[in-house]
């Protein structure tokens, strides 16, 4: 008989009996036909029943039957207490779940080296210096010029890579009327040889094809863009395709896997370093990352020297060229510059840099719940077999031995394990890529690598069942050594049993208040960072960032952003050098009274119509009007002067707060020369820049020639703006202009506070799963002790107690581990408030609100949780209780 | 007659003989043909036939088949397995060699 048949009989016991009884009810049929009476055949077999289970106990295993029917008893129990039960598998589900989802994103965007040779060998290049207030700044960008510089320094030693900013761009293929974006990587020569990659199709980029600027129209395309895009045709090698001011061919696809230096970004297409012309001789254009690979047998250390001697250098020349009577802090401040060399295996890109640290907090509070869950399983547990343990004991009396009992503890414990497991790898399924559309605006979506498959369900499972017998075990083994005698008499119980449970319960607690603790503070944070006033209204408005081939008149500009007025659906427009809050910055230093200011207002060139549009109020004076000139040198170099609108917080610093109108301020239009400047308007704060800095000091000149800017569009509410039609009429409007952006200003705004968005998002989450786990896990330790102190607390009733009696000491005994527990996890999460204090925004965790609100929630649900048990000890009849044993 | 509860070793080679000669026999033909084939010397019993029967199907001697009788009820057929079929080879020679033995002792000892 085969071992699959022994298994399909264990499986259908029922079926194997009929069968054996079939074959011998059929052999009396034969006797009895051949003659002998029915009577005497009968008899002839015996103890019918012996033969059978003789004979069947052959064809069964006897384990794998207890095992099935253990599985099927766990079933049944785990439905009995429906919603104990299905609240353990869905915690535990979603606490494995959530620590497989933070750690698939971290190790898609911090762990995971490229796809290249040696990865370890790579590092990145940053400069660490400090400004002028002290605080650290960080630069990681640089210029054609310092990369020629430190190329030919180092040429020995190391080599040098260009690696760009994948930057979204807009391209027209032949044959599409649509302009497509793609993403475009600009990369040095170098590049695909050291990192050892071979093309996919075609061949790649190699030095030769970075040599004379604008002289190699060549494009290496991704393997995802030659799938997406070509549908993997040969044929997708040799075409062309226009952008920029080049046309450009495809010579080559990269390998699979590859898609640039970039987590969260997928490049489509690699071009050559030199191509991008316009930059190569712009010192303070900086466009691209260094990365340097050392030769062998020269360390890290060295060229970090070298690099170092080299900048320190650079600064001291360029204190020289600074305007007299620069403070010594500035200047300090320029010499504190330090090079850092740091690992580049895994990439580098923005993203990882913004979440790097949010993940790590992430990761605390999903490590945090998934411990909750734990003690959740192990409390469980506990009570269960304790509640059970009349049963348990009854089995042992009757031959259970002790190591059907583990068996019997062990599957259940295995179910919870397995069911959980399931539902913890669809949630993390879903979880991350939702997790990733919270990282960035749908504008420009994050693209991550993540791995599809069966490692999810791997470490979901893995960490489920290790949980569940790391912690259902421990129970088991116990609940199987206690003596049936002494549980069917009714004794007590181990003190030792209680006590465990009720610190398990104190760790609970613990947990859920630090992660109370650390999510008030994040979803604080995040509330104090979005209702900054910005000081203009960013709802319905959009913001058209274009460009033409050369620089256009600003009259022209001005005149278009008048006609765009007239179409449907517009309320105001007006066009300025990019939007507020787009990141972008254009500071002037500024002399009052012959002296340099310290501090340097930040500039922004305006159309009229511009506060009307962006509704920023009016305090004083007048807008711009045709004849309005910037502050500027004409053809002789002599500065020539022009007139301002500045904000409140320019009047406040120069102007003691007195209105700046008819005053006058000097502005440097070059290393030495000043322009006078007349403020003819004085408007409200706008926020310039970002939501974490003060208001800037700011000062509106009128808009002159450019060769790109952004159009900004209110339209009337309820009627939103179609972008494909902006797209085509714009260019009718100002003729030889292209639409580079169309995005609304609520995404510009947005995009400043993702991070903490993120946070508080998952932080409530996560809360609200720590909640609930405490709740169930002071549900189940209360019920316990109700149910095993029953006959106790109904001879107190009987002797005279009164339920309020009952009541209090029941609840009291849980209150130690509450108040202990309290106080630790707020401990706990004082300690981590610490090395996250960057990423909170005027919020403090000593300050009361924090504290006193998840005590608050705890208590909510503490007494929620305990309601029921401590409402069924007070309902206990003591004459019912006291008659069932 | 003589209930023999000690055949068991011998059971299942006389089990195996019948069945190498009548394919597809169930438990009470292999009853029968014992009895009548020793004469009426050898008698089985029940309860003693299907557990050997079913343990020899286990050990893989034997296969089982239900065979649909026309009266609709079904018969459990037993035969030989290859197996089965060297097993009774090397038994039968075992056994004929140890009858032998005792058979000689019997007659000069």
């Amino acid at each position: 008989m085969s071992w699959l048949t022994r298994f399909v009989n264990a499986m259908n016991p029922d079926r194997a009996r009929r069968e054996l009884e079939e074959e011998l009810n059929s052999h009396i049929e034969e006797a009895v036909r051949h003659g002998r009476s029915p009577d005497e055949a009968r008899r002839a077999f015996g103890a019918a029943l012996r033969h059978q289970d003789e004979s069947s106990d052959v064809r069964i295993l006897p384990w794998l039957e207890s095992l099935v029917s253990d599985i099927r008893f766990g079933l049944r129990q785990l439905a009995k207490r429906r919603g104990v039960s299905a609240a353990a598998i869905l915690s535990l589900a979603l606490a494995a779940g959530a620590v497989t989802g933070v750690f698939r994103l971290v190790e898609a965007i911090i762990l995971r080296p490229l796809p290249i040779n040696s990865p370890e060998k790579l590092h990145y290049a940053e400069i660490w210096a400090r400004d002028r207030e002290g605080k650290p700044s960080v630069q990681d960008d640089f210029d054609y010029p310092h990369f020629q510089r430190y190329r030919d320094l180092l040429k020995t030693q190391a080599d040098l890579l260009l690696l760009a900013y994948s930057a979204r761009q807009e391209l027209i293929l032949p044959g599409a009327e649509q302009p497509e974006r793609f993403h475009r990587q600009y990369v040095s020569g170098n590049v695909f040889p050291i990192f050892g990659l071979k093309p996919a199709a075609g061949r790649l980029l190699t030095p030769e094809d970075d040599i004379k600027p604008g002289g190699h129209p060549v494009a290496v395309i991704s393997h995802h863009y030659w799938t997406r895009r070509f549908g993997r045709d040969p044929a997708a090698i040799g075409k062309t395709f226009r952008y920029g001011k080049h046309v450009y061919e495809i010579v080559g696809v990269a390998p699979e896997g590859f898609v640039g230096t970039e987590p969260g970004v997928m490049a489509d297409a690699f071009l050559p370093s030199v191509m991008n012309v316009d930059a190569l001789d712009k010192p303070g254009w900086s466009w691209f990352r260094i990365w340097i690979r050392p030769k062998a047998d020269v360390s890290v250390s060295t060229i970090k020297q070298r690099l170092q001697a080299s900048l320190t250098n650079e600064r001291r020349e360029q204190l020289k060229d600074w305007i007299a009577g620069t403070s010594k802090e500035r200047i300090d401040a320029h010499l504190s510059a330090r090079v850092q060399l740091l690992p580049a295996a895994a990439g580098v890109s923005d993203l990882q840099r913004r979440f790097r640290r949010p993940l790590l907090i992430l990761g605390i509070l999903a490590a945090l719940v998934l411990l909750i869950a734990c003690a959740n399983v192990a409390n469980l547990r506990a009570a269960q077999n304790m509640s059970r343990a009349r049963e348990l004991a009854v089995r042992a009396s009757i031959g259970a031995g002790r190591g059907r009992l583990v068996q019997l503890a062990l599957v259940e414990s295995a179910l919870i394990a397995i069911l959980a497991s399931v539902i913890g790898t669809v949630f993390a399924w879903f979880s991350v890529p939702y997790v990733v559309s919270l990282l960035t605006p749908e504008e420009n979506p994050v693209l991550l690598v993540l791995d599809a498959d069966w490692s999810l369900l791997a470490f979901v499972s893995t960490l489920a069942l290790v949980i569940t017998f790391l912690f259902g075990f421990a129970p088991a083994v116990r609940a199987s050594s206690l003596q049936p005698a002494n549980v069917l008499k009714g004794g007590e119980d181990p003190r030792s049993h209680q006590r465990f449970i009720n610190s398990l319960l104190g760790v609970q607690v613990a947990f859920c208040m630090t992660v109370l603790f650390v999510a008030g503070l994040l979803v604080s944070s995040f509330a104090r960072l979005v209702h900054q006033p910005l000081g203009f209204v960013a709802d319905n408005l959009l913001v058209i960032s274009t460009e033409t081939p050369r620089k256009t008149a600003g009259d022209s500009w001005t005149q278009s952003a008048r006609q765009l007025r007239q179409f449907a659906g517009v309320e105001s427009s007006a066009v300025s050098g990019w939007a507020l809050m787009s990141g972008n910055r254009w500071t002037v230093a500024v002399r009052n009274n012959g002296i340099v200011s310290e501090v340097s207002p930040v500039a922004l060139d305006i159309s009229p119509g511009f506060f009307a549009t962006m509704r920023i109020p009016f305090l004083g004076g007048r807008d711009f009007r045709p004849g309005d000139r910037q502050p500027n040198l004409d053809e002789d170099q002599r500065p020539t002067p022009g007139t301002a609108i500045v904000n409140e917080a320019l009047a406040r610093m120069w102007f003691k707060g007195d209105s700046p109108v008819g005053k006058s301020l000097e502005v440097y239009v070059s290393k030495d020369l000043v322009a006078t400047v007349e403020i003819v308007g004085y408007v409200g704060d706008a926020r310039y820049r970002n939501l974490r800095d003060p208001i800037y000091p700011t000062l509106y000149v009128p808009f002159e020639d450019r060769g790109n800017a952004s159009f900004l569009l209110r339209s009337q509410p309820g009627r939103p703006l179609d972008p494909s039609y902006l797209r085509s009429e714009i260019p009718r409007v100002l003729p030889g202009s292209r639409v580079r952006n169309v995005l609304s200003q609520t995404a510009l705004v947005n995009q400043h506070s993702i991070r903490e968005r993120l946070l508080a998002t998952l932080a409530v989450f996560f809360t609200a799963v720590a909640l609930i786990l405490a709740g169930m896990g002071l549900y189940g330790v209360l019920t316990y002790s109700v149910i095993r102190r029953r006959r106790e607390i109904g001879i107190r009733m009987a002797l005279g107690a009164r339920s309020q009696d009952v009541v209090c000491r029941v609840a009291l005994q849980v209150a130690l581990p509450l108040l202990l527990g309290s106080l630790t996890g707020i401990a706990g999460g004082l300690a981590i408030e610490r090395p996250i204090r960057a990423l909170l925004f005027e919020t403090k965790g000593a300050e009361a609100g924090m504290l006193v609100l998840p005590a608050l929630a705890l208590l909510l649900v503490a007494v929620a949780a305990a309601l029921p048990p401590v409402t069924q000890a007070a309902r206990v009849d003591p004459a019912r209780t006291l008659r069932a044993d | 007659m003589a209930k023999n509860d000690n055949l068991q070793g011998s059971l299942e080679l006389l089990v195996l003989k019948i069945l190498s000669t009548r394919p597809r026999l169930h438990g009470y033909g292999i009853l029968n043909a014992i009895q009548v084939l020793s004469e009426d010397i050898l008698r089985v019993e029940e309860g003693s036939l299907y557990p050997a029967l079913h343990r020899m199907e286990e050990t893989g001697l034997i296969k089982g088949q239900w065979v649909p009788q026309e009266s609709g009820r079904r018969l459990r057929g037993y035969e030989l397995t290859q197996r089965g079929e060297e097993y009774l080879k090397s038994e039968e020679i075992r056994w004929t060699t140890v009858a032998g033995a005792v058979q000689r002792i019997l007659k000069f000892a």
